[in-house]
């Protein structure tokens, strides 16, 4: 459970982060509401610490793309089913890039992950109404040092789960 | 870079015709590696008219001196090498004793505090070499509360009647403040004199601010905030807390504003179903323009100084790249094509160059190019160096420089558009994206 792990640390990382959303539960882009993770348990299927934990928040991009990895696919089938199944939340995926772009690009470039992670759950089966998007550009990383190994992990798009069947 | 060293230099001896010709020997404007060495000159201390004008007088003389120096052209000869002192506005110039020491130029001034706590400052510029003044002697008046101002307007007076530019000592700058560390960073806009001093708050730290951009009257800001939990375009006005949300479309993220030449006209980018495109306002009537309509990212838009045409960054080649196209829309042309992506556009504001910020092999720098694309120069090299904004003389750049690693911090630093001179801008805490003011009325 390497993954719960990282998530945890996330959320201990972030504790103080401002707040933009009372009603979300993700470690998302760092606004932990409670600072110590996804609400419910995370042995509970239909919580968003499952989702979170089990399911897996977080998808990973290459320098400067878009698109995903088989790997971030096999990720959001998971994230769909878990969103047909759990149908009184809906979600909000931020796009986030690494520090080596220049920020309104970054901008830009993040929301374009974030949009490529919401038309995939869409062809799933989720509907657009439950999924709003948002990008944090170069704003919010979540590993800091300046190497590979970091950037891989701020070149992200996290599916935050709120409460709410969407709107 | 050859060819702007030499402009300058130009540019000096036209200032002072007959001094570069008598100053074969003792005029040493080299141009060594891209280094110039100082001209030598002598700030002397500014007079105080009146006891109570004594503080006064010794502050504005430093400032005077730092504003000059700190521009890399001058050095203020210490008063301890002076033969003789300067003892009133209008005594006779002792030329023989400042040409002993090399001055190539002496500043004089006098300072009084009137009986209703206005400050008069007078000023004069000699030319030492050719033992004439250079240019009128000026009086400036204003409040006690405006002597660095004033200063400013003194030390801008010199540097313009030397270099034959224009000044721009007496502006101010907008950027965003940063605290905490690189995971968890505070940022609020402020607002500062050129050189770091003055600063104040314009917004709290409670949500993320991007980008503050001044109107071309220097009274209002545009900048993106977070404030709604979206990223949104938001205007104020500055020495007022109110700020408005231009009230864009509340579902898609607005954020890379710029007024146009005219303020009224503001270009931005707008994110929607991972597309970014470039659209333009008109503040009075609110209506919105399309301007683009690629499946590319346009973003990081900027006028031409006449207006009518928009400097923007496109991936629409597959990476990042300078494109020019009218103001109202229309055909992009490609002006960049060296190796590494380009992006942050800006226009000098006296139209010769574009500057930018460009990646290659892991490196950010600064540069400028004519705005057809010729004559590409990189000014800086760093880890990251970022969004360059034009001094309102279109002859220095302010730029953001990070720091790599986790402790990594940005900061303020200038250029000369000759690579020249780069230096770090004092402020006391972590800043970023700064914007340069127009020259102050």
């Amino acid at each position: 459970m390497t993954f719960l792990k990282t998530a945890t640390l996330v959320a201990a990382l972030f504790a103080l982060g401002a707040c933009t959303n009372a009603d979300r539960f993700g470690p998302g882009s760092g606004n932990a509401a409670g600072g110590i993770g996804a609400a419910g348990s995370v042995d509970d299927p239909t919580s968003p610490a499952y989702f979170n934990a089990a399911v897996g928040d977080r998808v990973l991009f290459q320098v400067d793309q878009s698109t995903l990895t088989s790997e971030g696919q096999a990720t959001l089938d998971g994230q769909a089913s878990w969103l047909l199944t759990n149908v009184a939340y809906s979600a909000l995926i931020e796009g986030h890039a690494d520090e080596q772009g220049t920020q309104a690009y970054n901008l830009a470039l993040g929301e374009r992950r974030a949009s490529t992670v919401q038309n995939y759950l869409i062809s799933k089966g989720v509907a657009p109404n439950r999924l709003r998007i948002i990008s944090y550009g170069k704003e919010r990383p979540i590993e800091i040092c300046s190497d590979e190994a970091c950037y891989m992990q701020n070149r992200r798009a996290v599916t935050v789960i709120t409460a709410g069947a969407g709107v | 870079m050859m060819k702007v060293l030499i402009s300058l230099v130009l540019a000096l001896t036209v200032a002072m015709p007959l001094v570069a010709q008598e100053r074969s020997g003792p005029l040493r404007i080299e141009i060594t590696e891209g280094v110039i060495e100082p001209v030598p000159i002598a700030v002397a201390p500014f007079l105080a008219e009146n006891p109570a004008a004594a503080d006064f007088a010794r502050q504005i003389t430093a400032v005077v001196s730092a504003d000059l120096t700190g521009t890399g052209l001058f050095r203020d000869l210490p008063r301890e090498a002076y033969i003789s002192q300067v003892t009133g506005f209008d005594a006779p110039v002792a030329y023989a004793d400042w040409k002993a020491i090399n001055a190539e130029a002496l500043v004089v001034g006098t300072v009084t505090l009137t009986s209703d706590s206005k400050l008069l400052i007078k000023f004069r510029l000699f030319d030492i070499f050719t033992g004439q003044p250079l240019g009128e002697g000026l009086q400036f008046a204003g409040g006690t509360g405006s002597w660095r101002r004033v200063a400013h307007k003194v030390a801008d007076q010199v540097y313009s009647r030397i270099t034959g530019e224009g000044g721009y000592f007496d502006s101010r700058v907008v950027y965003v403040e940063s605290t905490g560390p690189k995971n968890d960073r505070k940022k609020r806009l402020a607002i500062m004199d050129y050189d770091g001093a003055n600063v104040q708050y314009l917004t709290d730290a409670s949500s993320i601010v991007l980008a503050p951009r001044f109107s071309p009257t220097g009274d209002r800001v545009l900048f993106t905030s977070y404030e709604s939990g979206f990223p949104q375009i938001y205007e104020l006005a500055v020495g007022q807390v109110e700020k408005r949300a231009l009230g864009l479309d509340a579902g898609a993220m607005t954020f890379a504003p710029r007024y146009a030449p005219d303020g009224r006209t503001v270009v931005y980018s707008e994110a929607r179903g991972g597309n970014t495109d470039l659209f333009r306002l008109d503040l009075n009537t609110g209506e919105r323009t399309r301007l683009t309509s690629a499946p590319s990212i346009e973003t990081a838009p900027d006028f031409s100084p006449d207006g009518s045409q928009i400097v923007f960054e496109s991936d629409r080649s597959g990476n990042q790249q300078l494109y020019v196209m009218p103001a109202g829309g229309g055909e992009p042309k490609r002006i960049s094509f060296g190796q590494g992506r380009y992006g942050t556009p800006v226009w000098s504001p006296r139209g010769d160059f574009v500057a930018f910020t460009k990646q290659n092999a892991g490196r950010f720098h600064i540069g400028v190019m004519r705005s057809d694309g010729s004559a590409e120069r990189l000014l800086t090299a760093s880890f990251l160096d970022e969004g360059p904004t034009w001094a309102p003389n279109g002859r220095v750049l302010m730029f953001t420089r990070e720091s790599a690693g986790a402790d990594g911090q940005p900061a303020l630093f200038s250029v000369d558009i000759s690579g020249r001179n780069l230096k770090r801008v004092a402020t006391s805490t972590a800043a970023s994206d700064p914007a340069w003011s127009p020259l102050l009325p």
